[in-house]
């Protein structure tokens, strides 16, 4: 215990994180099943016919029903129309835009779920997301609208620019962390904060601030620093997804496969018994948070280079910082779970507009049903108690499927 | 253990029950059901502000639920939750077959002007902006410094402590409008009554100012105010949304005297809640602008894209009335905006800001 500066939180939160990764598959799914099931629950609860039906409901029963049943079909129909296929479309192109969209919205959710996740897995909660976007969309943003520099060579400029901003901008707080033992929550926080009033500041200077206007947004992108379309302008999808599949199959590579990786996560397991073993858990700590800023980097770029190109303010950052930890939750810190569940998260966001237009239902539902997944994920032994699943670990019987569980 | 939570949620079904069979007693109404007469359909996408923000999101929805019920039509509405929604909002709302979709502040112009190159036959109103120049995108802007400037006219008559403040949202040019045309209201008064009024919160000249930096954190607004009302402030206007909640809550909370001027909407009707603290309220009227344009591409064949300038001339922007006020206000002070509201009208006095959209 001496010398080590914060070494019982540590361990204490590195045992919740361990906790949640070792849900197993089946727990993940039930959970996504069981916030649909109250999403459609709360969708009909605030839907006006179902309201106005239950004031009578024992006088004709069937008009309640039938709304319940048409609100809660229509809006999952949305969802999956907006979210995976729109079935109402006249072709194959129409109706796979939804999906496109969907992977479109997924692309940064991974990639700062996927720093997210190499923070989880060496112990360290990078809440900053937020401030590395930021810091990383700016970089790569303004490359992409300031620098008059040849195709080609432009995008990838624009995108070191962009990686190295969010990887300086965590690679700070793992400084801080290491040199002084500064709680990494409490320092990603404050530099959200840092990074957010430096990008508003500099928006209203002509640093960032389109030139002949006066509103706080920066000016269009350059075509020569944009992720290109990878099947052409009919089939809209950013060449920034082939780069979180590239990062997907890195991440799965350096945790799995790398020394570094067994670095990472043995500091993440117990950074006590990483000291004894000879691991510079410092320094393996400093690594941890540049390569998670550097990923969450590359979620910045993919926003002004992918998804906003028109020119960005300083809301570009779009929340993702925070949802990759829910993301990144889901996906149990795995990459390739991180991979999976950003698709989900995707299909929710693309969907819930169509959802929201279609159907009229609200905004915050999906909000919701995000939430609850994130819930039921914190709290697993809730959801082994609902499906009567066996503790992990426990007895012998837990290697036992669902079905025998469920068959009792 | 499970006994107990068996037995648990058993009463909690019986309880649910027993309520459901009150609240279900009512009788079936006679069915038939109302069917839309227009086909024609409008919708509106708002910003993260939200369609509950008091404010233009708000007014937006307001006016085009209004023209629907006037056309005899349904509507679709959406709100982004955050930056990605802006343009595939838009694109939703498209695949929705919205016939016009009005599109509320500077967050969806780069959007709104892709969407309607791409889209020729569908048509967007464009509020808070006149950059755009396509066939099928009619821009609404508001000379919101002249109501502004009857409004800062009105804040230092009623001021006693010769203190008013303001501060902003954040630095956008359709709040700093504002904070301008209350800047030269209170001047003008000053030269008219040869009085000394100050303005917190705003410098014309340098156009820098106080601003929370966002439209959310109430604390914040909360904050600032009484700031302000430590220097002696005793009429505020926060131009910032919703924001004049957290401003509401500084002066019940310190038990001040001060009254507020709310801005976009009459907040007297919309919030009641604080009725009691508002002056007056300075008007833009995006929910009137919107319903006219609706109606308008409703009715006609051909969409007119001309720019809609909201004035005090065709009553675009304005003020309210002073509500509790109007027995606390100086009694020439009606007959004084009246006079000033002409004079703007016909040029004889100058409003000027530099946040203007470009004309």
């Amino acid at each position: 215990m001496t010398g080590s500066e914060n070494t019982a939180p540590e361990s204490r939160s590195a045992r919740v994180l361990r906790e949640i990764a070792s849900g197993g598959v089946a727990l993940t799914v039930l959970s996504v099943i069981l916030a649909f099931v109250i999403g459609g629950i709360l969708i009909a609860a605030t839907d006006p016919t179902v309201q106005q039906t239950a004031g009578y409901f024992f006088a004709r029963p069937t008009d309640m029903l039938s709304a319940v049943w048409q609100s809660v079909s229509g809006a999952y129909a949305s969802l999956f129309r907006g979210g995976v296929y729109d079935f109402t479309a006249p072709d194959f192109q129409g109706g796979i835009v939804s999906l496109l969209s969907s992977l479109n919205y997924a692309t940064p959710l991974i990639a700062a779920g996927l720093g997210i996740a190499i923070g989880f897995r060496t112990g360290v909660f990078n809440i900053g997301g937020q401030g590395q976007m930021l810091i990383g969309a700016t970089a790569a943003g303004w490359v992409g609208f300031a620098l008059p520099l040849p195709a080609g060579i432009h995008l990838i400029v624009a995108i070191i620019a962009g990686l190295l901003g969010g990887m300086v901008w965590a690679g700070i707080v793992g400084l801080l962390k290491a040199r002084t033992g500064a709680h990494e929550v409490i320092v990603t926080i404050m530099m959200n904060y840092i990074a957010l009033y430096l990008l508003q500041f500099l928006l209203h200077t002509p640093v960032l601030r389109a030139p002949g206007s006066q509103n706080p947004q920066t000016p269009a992108e350059k075509p020569t620093a944009l992720l290109f379309s990878v099947f052409g302008p009919n089939y809209d999808l950013s060449f920034g997804f082939v780069l979180v599949v590239a990062a997907t199959i890195g991440c799965w590579w350096l945790l799995s496969r790398s020394s570094l990786g067994f670095k990472l996560r043995a500091v993440g397991e117990n950074p006590r018994a990483a000291r004894v073993a000879g691991i510079n858990v410092n320094r393996t700590i400093v690594y941890a948070m540049a390569l998670s800023g550097l990923l969450v980097g590359l979620a910045g770029v993919y926003q002004v280079l992918g998804q906003n190109t028109t020119g960005f303010g300083s809301d570009i950052d779009a929340g993702i910082g925070f949802n990759a930890i829910t993301v990144t939750l889901l996906g149990r810190s795995r990459p390739w779970g991180v991979f999976a569940a950003g698709i989900v998260f995707g299909i929710l966001q693309a969907g819930s507009n169509t959802m929201q237009v279609a159907q009229g239902v609200d905004i915050d539902i999906v909000t919701v049903i995000q939430s609850i997944i994130v819930l039921f994920i914190a709290a697993p032994p809730l959801v082994r108690a609902i499906f009567r699943l066996p503790a992990p670990g426990s007895r012998p019987r837990a290697a036992r499927s669902k079905k025998v569980a469920e068959a009792k | 253990m499970s006994i107990t939570s068996k037995r648990v949620v058993l009463g909690g079904l019986a309880v649910a029950s027993a309520v459901a069979l009150l609240a279900g007693c009512a009788s079936a109404p006679k069915s038939g059901t109302t069917t839309a007469k227009s086909s024609y359909l409008p919708c509106v996408i708002g910003d993260t502000g939200g369609f509950t923000d008091h404010s233009f999101n708000q007014l937006a929805l307001d006016g085009v639920v209004k023209a629907a019920n006037k056309i005899g039509s349904s509507y679709k509405k959406l709100q982004a939750k955050s930056a990605n929604d802006y343009a595939s909002g838009i694109t939703s709302l498209i695949g929705e077959k919205c016939n016009i979709i009005a599109a509320p502040g500077f967050n969806f112009i780069a959007s709104v002007k892709a969407a309607a190159t791409a889209n020729p036959k569908t048509n967007f109103a464009m509020i808070d902006d006149n950059s755009i120049n396509l066939p099928n995108v009619k821009d609404i802007v508001f000379e919101t410094d002249e109501a502004a400037f009857l409004g800062g006219y009105a804040a230092a008559s009623y001021s006693k402590s010769g203190v008013v403040a303001t501060w902003g949202g954040a630095e956008y040019p359709s709040v700093t409008i504002y904070m301008d045309g209350i800047a030269d209201g209170i001047k003008y008064y000053n030269q008219q009554k040869g009085k000394n009024v100050k303005l917190l919160g705003w410098d014309v000249a340098t156009q820098k100012g106080t601003f929370i930096g966002n439209f959310t954190d109430q604390n914040q607004a909360k904050t600032v105010t009484q700031n302000f009302l430590d220097q002696k402030a005793d009429v505020v206007i926060p131009v910032a949304g919703s924001l004049y909640q957290g401003a509401a809550a500084a002066i019940t909370g310190s038990n001040s005297s001060a009254v507020l001027e709310g801005v976009d909407a009459d907040l007297y009707n919309t919030d009641p809640t604080y009725k009691s603290l508002f002056l007056l309220s300075i008007l833009k009227k995006v929910d009137q602008a919107s319903t006219d344009v609706v109606e308008a591409a409703a009715s006609s064949k051909t969409f007119d894209n001309t720019t809609y300038v909201g004035t005090l001339k065709n009553g675009g922007v304005g003020i309210s009335d002073f509500h509790d006020y109007a027995s606390k206000v100086d009694p020439g002070l009606a007959g004084e905006l009246a006079t000033i509201k002409a004079g703007i009208i016909d040029g004889s006095i100058k409003v000027e800001s530099p946040a203007t959209f470009n004309k």
